[in-house]
């Protein structure tokens, strides 16, 4: 399914969060939000998945603005993981996965061999099968990120959005993570910190800045030296490896002064 | 509760469900400070219902039927009532501490009962519950006004209850110290405390439907409510109107409370404890907390009820003591079992 923003504003007490921020997904895309911290990506994504309306602007699913369809609608076709989701109830983790039934379900209709049937498969997914009848707060931080995919999965949504998905895990379960996102028959679109992560595993970039999108395209064409310096204030080089995606090695401050120094030194 | 369960099971418990809470109301009805065999009771409640007469001693029927039955009938909707709140208000507000209180209409039902009391304001069109629902009901819509205008989060509403319930106690025990006549602070003090004795059948008429009514609009939340789990974003990224569920729910439970409070009074740890009682015996998918808690919350409150009565010979303890003085320490206990299995 495609997605798609059409000029979305947001404003909360006369901060500007998000301006005018438009951009197609296409289906199946494995689509990427970079920018630094407060540069609007989470205001997007709650946009995106319909939980907040936009101010200005809409955010159009194939077509129908997500407005004009109810918000059950929404979830059986968006299903949304936030960062950092917590519970205080005693769930056990085939609970939290049961959740992502909510929208197919009614008040009264009864839960089915099917509804189990697809929360196993979500559950096998993300490769917490073994893991189902432990309780939410005996589990690790990877394990309950793991439970929201598996909980959105449930919801057998079209399009996933993901809010920094690899936050607090460490480097082997961020790539897992991504690599399972990646895997799956879904339009995908996902906030990342690590700009690294996002030029492996996005077909396509937004990069945000202060509320605005300053650059849309493949990882290679939106992250370069001078973009990177520009928005988040550092050194990198940059070193395309084909098929639009590109290796970002940071250069620390400090290499940079000792780097002109011996320059310095040599020229003298 | 994974799988649905089959129905001839579901039918089970909740035939089993309705026959420990029609036990509970008939020793309710037997126990006292003249002990009635409860044959007699069911011959009394045949004889009220379906006419069936049994030959009971008019005095007995009369203690059993116009007395007892109708203050246990109460106590058990009461118990149900707060209990369901809690429920849904811990839920709702995602806080383990919440109970039907921390709205501030115990504090408002208060200020309430004592304008109509000691103040005399509209005395003659008000009798004491109804300046009590009132009370409560203002209470409740300023502390949730207040919460709207500080912000949307869950904390905002507990902090302005809790503001809230300061303004209106002492709004309370100014014009208690004020104008009251020691015995008209006795007489209130007694239903702060929460006090099953007044109560009459028409006092069940009323209880009855709140309960029912604040149970079915709950029990057609539940998945609505499990889906707050993991907080309210997440609950509408499950497609479930937040804002729509908040008001309905709880403003069910706050006529539900507001309508026991106005009862009975004010009857603390019920609406705290029972939940959580609840919870630990049958997890906490709604759909089956919610009945369950009603039931135990029930049976607990008949259960207090008769403790309160024949616990000092002679003596009517006021039966929101004797819920804090059972709640608090089965609440100490369920603590630190909880702490050992986490």
């Amino acid at each position: 399914m495609k997605l798609s923003a059409t000029d979305l504003s947001w404003s909360i007490g006369g901060n500007t969060l998000l301006q005018s921020i438009s951009f197609e997904v296409a289906n199946g895309e494995f689509f990427g939000i970079v920018g630094p911290n407060g540069s609007g990506k989470t205001t997007l994504m709650s946009l995106l998945s319909g939980i907040r309306k936009p101010q200005v602007g809409s955010v159009t699913l194939d077509g129908q603005p997500l407005s004009k369809i109810g918000r059950r609608d929404v979830a059986r076709n968006i299903a949304l993981v936030e960062q950092q989701a917590e519970t205080g109830e005693r769930l056990t983790a085939r609970q939290a996965v049961e959740l992502g039934r909510t929208p197919h379900l009614g008040a009264y209709s009864p839960w089915t061999q099917e509804d189990t049937e697809t929360v196993n498969r979500a559950l096998r997914n993300v490769d917490m099968d073994h893991l189902a009848e432990r309780y939410w707060h005996t589990l690790s931080g990877g394990e309950r990120q793991r439970l929201h995919i598996a909980r959105a999965l449930a919801q057998e949504p079209k399009v996933l959005l993901l809010d920094e998905p690899t936050n607090h895990l460490d480097i082997g379960h961020q790539i897992d993570l991504l690599d399972l996102v990646g895997k799956l028959d879904l339009t995908v679109v996902t906030a990342l910190h690590d700009l690294n992560h996002a030029a492996l595993f996005c077909d396509r970039i937004a990069l945000m800045q202060n509320g605005s999108l300053v650059a849309l395209g493949k990882p290679s064409e939106v992250l370069t030296v001078d973009c990177i310096r520009e928005v988040f204030g550092v050194e990198a080089e940059v070193e395309p490896i084909g098929q639009g995606s590109c290796n970002i090695r940071f250069v620390p401050r400090s290499r940079i002064h000792h780097a002109r120094e011996s320059r310095f030194r040599a020229a003298s | 509760m994974t799988s649905p369960g089959s129905p001839f099971f579901k039918t089970g418990m909740a035939l089993g469900a309705l026959a420990i809470l029609l036990i509970s109301v008939c020793m309710g009805a037997a126990i006292g400070e003249t002990a009635i065999p409860i044959a007699t009771v069911a011959q009394t409640i045949a004889n009220r219902l379906w006419g069936a007469g049994y030959a009971v001693s008019p005095l007995d029927e009369g203690i059993v039927w116009s007395y007892r039955l109708s203050r246990a009938v109460v106590a058990a909707c009461c118990g149900s009532a707060l209990a369901i709140s809690g429920v849904v208000l811990q839920s709702l507000l995602r806080n383990p501490l919440a109970d039907p209180y921390i709205l501030g209409i115990s504090a408002g039902a208060s200020t309430g009962a004592v304008s109509v009391a000691i103040l005399g304001l509209g005395t003659s069109m008000l009798s004491l519950p109804l300046g009590a629902f009132l009370g409560a009901l203002t209470a409740f819509l300023l502390i949730s006004l207040l919460a709207m205008k500080t912000g949307t989060g869950t904390t905002a509403i507990i902090l302005a209850g809790v503001a809230g319930s300061q303004l209106f106690n002492a709004l309370t025990s100014f014009i208690v110290t004020k104008a009251a006549t020691a015995e008209q602070a006795r007489g209130i003090m007694f239903w702060l405390l929460g006090n099953l004795s007044g109560v009459r059948w028409p006092d069940a008429y009323l209880a009855i439907p709140a309960t029912l009514l604040g149970l079915v609009i709950c029990l057609r939340h539940s998945r609505a409510l499990d889906a707050f789990a993991f907080g309210s974003n997440s609950a509408a990224s499950l497609g479930i109107s937040v804002l729509r569920t908040q008001i309905v729910v709880i403003g069910a439970s706050a006529v539900m409370t507001a309508t026991m409070v106005s009862i009975v009074g004010s009857i603390g740890f019920v609406g705290l404890v029972i939940p959580h009682a609840a919870r630990m015996l049958v997890g906490v998918r709604h759909g089956v907390l919610l009945p369950a808690s009603a039931l135990i919350g029930a049976v607990f409150m008949i259960l207090a009820d008769i403790f309160s009565r024949t616990l000092i010979p002679g003596q009517v303890l006021p039966v929101g003591v004797v819920t804090a003085l059972v709640g608090a320490p089965v609440f100490a206990v369920i603590l630190s079992k909880k702490r050992e299995r986490a």
